[in-house]
C-alpha cells in the first residue's frame, strides 16, 4: 500500500480571475512507505503547493490525491501526518514541553501520557535540559529541533517538511539533517521534504524529485543510494556524482 | 534589586525636578499666583482633603466603569471582526469614522443625551474614547498570525475555535496590553475633561474649573494631582496584569528577537 497517491492532481489559483496562476499540472506520484522524498526545483516550481496537497491544507483543481488509502482530507481529519515548516512555528506562550503536547492534546491524550511522551521526543532530538524553557529561550536549530519533536510527537506514519533548515546555518543545517536522517530510521517514517538545496535534497533522501516551474511538473526522479549516511558521505566521489545529476537535471528546467 | 535599580532613577530624576520647582517659585514668584510651589499644593491638597478624596471616587468611578465597558466592547467587536467577514466590513470602516469625530467635543451634546448633572455622559465619552484603540490593536493580534502556526493548527485538524483559542488570543494579548496602556491615560483625561462640561459637581473636573476660576490654583493642581494619581494606580495595575497575563513576554524582551 503506497503511502501517497497522487494522479492528476491539478492546482490553479484564483480561477477565472486575471491573476490567476496554473500552479501545478498533472502530477502524478506514489510514495511507498519509509521513502525519503525530496522535492527540488526553482523558486514557483510548486514544491510547496504539491505538500500542500498531500497536508490537504489546499485541495487540487483536477485530480485525486490519497494518504494512506484515503482522500487527504480524511487523512488530515485523522491526523495521519505530521508536518513542519521553515519556520519553527512554535508558540512563545507554551513551554518546549508544552509546545511538543499540543497535537496530543488536540487528539485528546490524558495528561500523563502526553507528559511521558513529550519527555521522550525531548530525548529523540536530544533538548531533555530544556524542557521548561519557552521557544525564545532557545537557538534557531533548537527550534527546528522542537518543531521536528511536536511533528513527531503523535508518531505519524508521514512526515511533511517545508524547508525545514532553510533559515539555518551550514553547519547546524548538516548536523540536523544527520538528526532527522537518525530519526526517520528509529521510526520508520515516510518523509517528504521540500528543499533549495541540491546536497541537502542529495544526502538526505532515497529519491529526488526535480520540478520545473509555470506550470509545476515533475520534470525528473533521480534514485539515490548512497547506503547509510554519515560525514564521510559528503566527501563521497558516489555523492558527489548525484550532487551533480541533480544540478544538471535543474539547469535543465530553468534553461 | 533589579526591580529597585528599574526605580531609582525615576525616583531622583522626579526629586530634583521638584525640588527646583520649589526652590526657583521661593526665589521668584512668592505669592504663587502662575505656578503654587508643591508645598502649597500638597498643603491645599491636606486641607481640602474630604472634598479631593470624594472626586476622586467620583471621578475614578467614572474612569474605571468607562475603561472596563469600552475594552469589553473593543474585544467583542476585534472579535467578531476577525470571525465574520461581513461583522468585518460593516464595522472597520464605522469604527475608523467614528474615530475620526472629536470624540472629547461631543461632552456638551452627550450631557443633552443622559442629562447634565449625570455621570452617564462622562462614561460615555470614556467607552468611546476607550473602545477605539482597543479594538483596532486586538484585531491587528488576532488577525497578524503566523501563517505556518495556523497551517499547523489545521494540519491537526483543530477547530476554529479552538485556532481563535490556541493560537489568535494569546498572539493578540500584547497588542491588547499596549492598547491597554495607552487607553489608562487616556480614560482619566477624557473624564476629567467631559467634566468640565457636566456629571456630578464633586467629581475632580467641577474642582478644577470652580478652584480656577476663584483662582485657588493651589486647589485646581492639589485636583490636578488627584487625576494624576487615578491614572498611575491604573496604569501601574496593567503593568502588573499584563505581567501575570503574559508571563512569557518578558522573556522574549529579555532574549530579543535572535530566532
Amino acid at each position: 500500500m503506497n503511502v501517497i497517491d497522487i494522479q492528476g492532481a491539478t492546482k490553479v489559483f484564483n480561477p477565472g480571475r486575471s491573476n490567476q496562476v496554473e500552479a501545478l499540472a498533472e502530477i502524478d506520484l506514489a510514495v511507498e512507505p519509509g521513502e525519503f522524498i525530496t522535492l527540488i526545483g526553482p523558486s514557483g516550481c510548486g514544491k510547496s503547493t504539491l505538500l500542500r496537497l498531500i497536508a490537504s491544507l489546499i485541495s487540487p483543481s483536477t485530480g485525486s490525491v490519497e494518504v494512506n488509502a484515503k482522500p487527504a482530507e480524511q487523512a488530515r481529519l485523522d491526523r495521519d501526518y505530521g508536518m513542519a515548516f521553515q519556520t519553527a512555528g512554535l508558540f512563545d506562550w507554551r513551554t518546549v514541553t508544552k509546545n511538543i503536547e499540543l497535537p496530543l492534546e488536540l487528539m485528546g491524550w490524558p495528561r500523563l501520557n502526553r507528559r511521558r511522551r513529550a519527555a521522550e521526543m525531548l530525548e529523540l532530538v536530544k533538548l531533555s535540559e530544556f524542557a521548561k524553557h519557552h521557544p525564545s529561550e532557545l537557538s534557531g536549530g533548537m527550534q527546528q529541533r522542537v518543531a521536528i519533536a511536536r511533528a513527531l510527537a503523535f508518531s505519524p506514519s508521514l512526515l511533511l517538511m517545508d524547508e525545514p533548515f532553510g533559515a539555518l546555518d551550514e553547519m547546524t543545517r548538516e548536523h540536523m539533517q544527520d538528526e532527522l536522517l537518525r530519526i526517520w530510521k528509529e521510526t520508520g517514517t515516510t518523509v517528504v521534504f521540500v528543499t533549495h538545496s541540491i546536497p541537502e535534497a542529495v544526502y538526505l533522501s532515497t529519491r529526488v524529485l526535480v520540478m520545473s516551474p509555470r506550470p509545476g511538473t515533475i520534470a525528473s526522479t533521480i534514485g539515490v543510494d548512497l547506503g547509510d549516511r554519515s560525514a564521510a558521505t559528503r566527501d563521497d566521489p558516489a555523492f558527489f556524482k548525484k550532487v551533480t545529476e541533480v544540478r544538471i537535471a535543474l539547469r535543465e528546467v530553468e534553461g | 534589586m533589579n526591580a529597585l535599580k528599574g526605580f531609582s532613577a525615576p525616583i531622583v530624576a522626579g526629586v530634583v525636578l521638584f525640588g527646583l520647582w520649589q526652590g526657583v517659585l521661593s526665589l521668584f514668584n512668592p505669592d504663587g499666583f502662575v505656578l503654587p510651589a508643591p508645598s502649597e499644593i500638597v498643603g491645599a491638597l491636606i486641607e481640602n482633603w474630604d472634598e479631593v478624596y470624594q472626586g476622586v471616587r467620583i471621578t475614578g468611578f467614572v474612569v474605571v466603569s468607562g475603561l472596563i465597558a469600552g475594552i469589553v466592547l473593543g474585544i467583542i467587536a476585534a472579535l467578531l471582526v476577525t470571525r465574520f467577514r461581513t461583522a468585518n466590513e460593516t464595522i472597520t470602516p464605522l469604527a475608523v469614522a467614528v474615530n475620526a469625530i472629536p470624540i472629547i467635543a461631543l461632552a456638551p451634546i452627550f450631557n443633552n443625551w443622559f442629562g447634565l448633572t449625570s455621570p452617564r455622559s462622562n462614561q460615555a465619552i470614556v467607552v468611546a474614547l476607550v473602545f477605539f484603540p482597543i479594538f483596532i490593536n486586538t484585531t491587528r493580534g488576532l488577525t497578524q498570525v503566523d501563517r505556518s502556526q495556523i497551517e499547523l493548527m489545521e494540519s491537526y485538524a483543530a477547530s476554529r475555535s479552538r485556532i481563535t483559542r490556541e493560537v489568535r488570543i494569546p498572539n493578540a494579548m500584547p497588542f491588547f496590553f499596549t492598547a491597554l496602556k495607552l487607553s489608562t491615560s487616556l480614560a482619566v483625561i477624557a473624564a476629567i475633561v467631559a467634566e468640565y462640561f457636566g456629571g456630578r459637581q464633586d467629581a475632580l473636573g467641577p474642582m478644577i474649573t470652580q478652584s480656577a476660576g476663584l483662582t485657588r490654583y493651589d486647589e485646581a493642581w492639589a485636583a490636578v494631582l488627584a487625576g494624576t494619581a487615578i491614572g498611575a494606580v491604573l496604569y501601574f495595575a496593567v503593568l502588573v496584569l499584563e505581567r501575570v497575563a503574559m508571563p512569557w513576554h518578558s522573556l522574549i524582551r529579555a532574549h530579543g528577537d535572535d530566532k
